[in-house]
């Protein structure tokens, strides 16, 4: 019986990688490209040598943020779908730091990277005020405060902050030199900073979910708001105290796009990496322990396709489409498998 | 404003325009080729809107709009392109979003699974599919819907030329909303409908198939969302780039919160969309930078509609004019998003 359901298990978590590869094979295929050559490539274009490899964690590293922020709102029941606000809003208020704060890097920095907590906290507990306050659901709160967030972005690029002379959507100017987070090596953006505030970030959900009485209270409020609330815990204190702390990390995420991949505010400043940090925690299954490999294999895919197109030709959306495909195909395979574990327990 | 200098406000500049450019720029928002055009770029989110409206009114969330008009924009433009018939652009492309309902519906009440995660998934997937298979279709020119002035009533002066001077994916969307109402409200359909939608027990007591009928309504409401697709690439914007629509499904869900989940004031949400962009248009020489800000514009109107509607400042005046509650009344199907088990 065990032995059969670990084989069951096994199969629901293989099976729907199998497809993808799979559906990715398909389409390479009909991109008239060799499967096999574009898997070697997309490799390549992710990992090889340290300036690929190098860009390949600065992606990750904002990404990472996301998701860890994320666990926290999904154990507490909240869609935070705003959290792409939450990132603008950081890239903004780091943006802001770096182009007001003067002094060494020891000053600029750290203040930046405050000032991103500060701008995502903001913004999220706008959404969560607006949830337990004003019973405005969070999708479409959230949904709402991403636009004006991105509005806020487009607006400050070409009108405040524009360049000398020129309003345009390619960006404010670059920040100075100390500005910017220290790389370590040679032409490359690499930063132990920013690799060391994502790990930091991935143990702290990690040991917030697992060891702590509010990550514990935190997912009774996920689990039946009504309950927790009759047990005494102030669930509208606690989902407010889910959203900042999401917003900080979200938040950070931002500063390390403005002030250590783009050296300046972009409009898409977030990098879409909100949105996706969704997928990867439900790939991850609201894991915390899952996030940081799960991340990296969806920066990996993105990467790699980037230089598929630029070498076969084939178009970089493919990386999306294969790790889009596998989220739902992982997805439908685990409500597959508890529909049959459930019909067998009637039977 | 505060950082305005003296000689700023010595020539009467509000955000860096004079008065008089202001107001000319309003002129030219109220002329019958403006209002026609507000009238004709209306149309998609229309059909959007009414169909997402119809699906949660049946309790179930597509959230997957974005996604699901991205993929039917493109499908409709390259099937009429490749087929070279605007029909069978239109008819694949409800297709499209019709499977993609299905798919929601089907791991909602088959699998259990959360409408929103699926939802959420399949609005990026599509994006990415689009952008994929969209590939060979981008600058392609094909065929569009053709015009059809309505004879007769197209000659009326003004209100004919904004109203019936367009084609039949426009008219379609007027026929729509008018549909959609007298179903909603005036058949016993569409008391069943919102029987599922608002107590699904109470429906299935009573001898409704709650989950067949969450399914054919989802289905239909995504094909109308995959029209909505169509009726961009081939009415609206011609042909088909990469995030054609972008915002576009957004926008949509927005509207369809903003408009209570009523038909008509849905519409009215959507005609007043297609309205701010004409604004936006003709202020854009004026205020350069404002046609960027408008797309977030429908959100903090839907935010704010959304908290005024809960206020018990709101909730007592449809209670002392109970007349007005069909008008007032802005809750969301109180069964919406939550899978119905007959067990």
């Amino acid at each position: 019986m065990t032995s059969q359901t670990s084989a069951a298990r096994w199969g629901a978590t293989i099976a729907p990688i199998a497809l993808a590869v799979v559906v990715a094979v398909v389409l390479l295929l009909l991109a008239g490209a060799n499967p096999l050559e574009s898997f070697k490539l997309m490799g390549e274009g992710a990992f090889s040598g340290w300036s690929k490899t190098g860009e390949t964690l600065m992606a990750w590293v904002p990404l990472v943020l996301a998701a860890a922020g994320l666990i926290i709102t999904f154990n507490a029941g909240l869609w935070n779908i705003g959290i792409e606000g939450q990132i603008i809003l950081g890239g903004i208020a780091a943006s802001w730091a770096a182009r007001e704060v003067g002094g060494s890097s020891w000053v600029v920095v750290p203040a930046a990277i405050i000032a991103g907590a500060l701008g995502g906290m903001l913004w999220a507990l706008l959404a969560g005020v607006l949830k337990t306050r004003f019973r405005v659901n969070e999708i479409f709160g959230g949904l709402g405060l991403d636009f004006v967030a991105a509005s806020l972005a487009v607006y400050l690029v070409i009108g405040p902050w524009s360049r000398q002379g020129v309003a345009s959507t390619s960006g404010t100017d670059l920040f100075r030199e100390e500005a910017r987070l220290p790389t370590i090596l040679e032409n490359n953006r690499l930063s132990l900073v920013a690799l060391g505030l994502a790990v930091a970030a991935v143990v702290f959900v990690f040991y917030l979910m697992k060891g702590t009485l509010f990550g514990l209270r935190l997912k009774a409020v996920g689990r039946n708001p009504r309950s927790a609330f009759l047990l005494g815990i102030p669930t509208s204190r606690y989902m407010l105290g889910a959203f900042a702390l999401c917003g900080i990390l979200a938040g950070i995420a931002g500063s390390m796009q403005a002030i250590g991949f783009h050296f300046k505010l972009i409009p898409a400043i977030s990098g879409g990496y909100g949105f996706l940090g969704i997928l990867v925690v439900l790939l991850a299954a609201f894991r915390a322990a899952w996030i940081a490999p799960v991340a990296l294999f969806f920066i990996a895919m993105s990467r790699g396709s980037t230089l598929l197109d630029l070498r076969l030709d084939v178009d970089s959306a493919l990386g999306g489409v294969i790790t889009g495909i596998l989220v739902l195909l992982v997805i439908l395979g685990g409500g597959w498998q508890l529909r049959r574990l459930k019909r067998k327990a009637l039977a | 404003m505060a950082t305005a200098t003296t000689e700023e406000k010595g020539t009467g500049l509000i955000l860096g325009a004079t008065w008089s450019e202001f107001w000319a720029a309003w002129g030219d928002v109220f002329t019958v080729a403006s209002l026609g055009s507000m009238v004709a770029a209306s149309g998609p989110l229309i059909y959007a809107t009414v169909g997402e409206t119809i699906t949660e009114k049946a309790g179930v969330i597509n959230l997957s709009l974005e996604g699901s008009i991205m993929l039917s924009a493109m499908t409709g433009f390259g099937t009429a392109f490749l087929v070279n018939n605007v029909l069978i652009g239109f008819l694949a492309a409800a297709a499209v979003g019709a499977a993609i309902a299905a798919l929601i519906a089907f791991a909602s009440i088959e699998l259990r699974l959360d409408q929103i995660a699926v939802g959420f998934v399949l609005t990026l997937l599509a994006v990415d599919l689009s952008d994929y298979l969209g590939n060979r279709f981008v600058g392609e020119a094909g065929p569009a819907v053709p015009a059809w002035p309505i004879p007769v009533l197209s000659d009326i002066p003004w209100v004919g030329e904004i109203l019936f001077d367009h084609n039949l994916a426009v008219y379609g969307s007027f026929v729509l909303i008018g549909v959609a109402y007298i179903f909603i409200y005036r058949t016993r359909g569409g008391l069943e409908l919102q029987g599922i939608g608002e107590r699904p027990e109470g429906a299935f007591a009573r001898g409704v198939a709650v989950n067949k009928m969450r399914y054919f309504y989802t289905i239909l409401g995504g094909a109308l969302v995959g029209v909505a697709g169509a009726a961009f690439s081939l009415d609206q914007k011609l042909g088909w780039r990469e995030g054609s629509t972008r915002n576009l499904g957004w926008i949509a869900l927005a509207i369809v919160i903003f408009g209570g989940w009523h038909p008509i004031r849905v519409a009215i949400g959507a005609f007043l969309f297609g309205f701010l962009q004409v604004v936006a248009l003709k202020l854009q020489p004026v205020f350069p930078g404002l046609s960027q800000v408008l797309p977030s514009i429908p959100f903090p109107m839907m935010i704010l509609a959304l908290v005024v509607v809960y206020t018990d400042w709101f909730r007592r005046l449809g209670d002392r004019y109970p007349r007005l509650r069909g008008i007032l009344a802005a809750d969301p199907p109180s069964g919406i998003g939550v899978a119905f088990h007959p067990e």
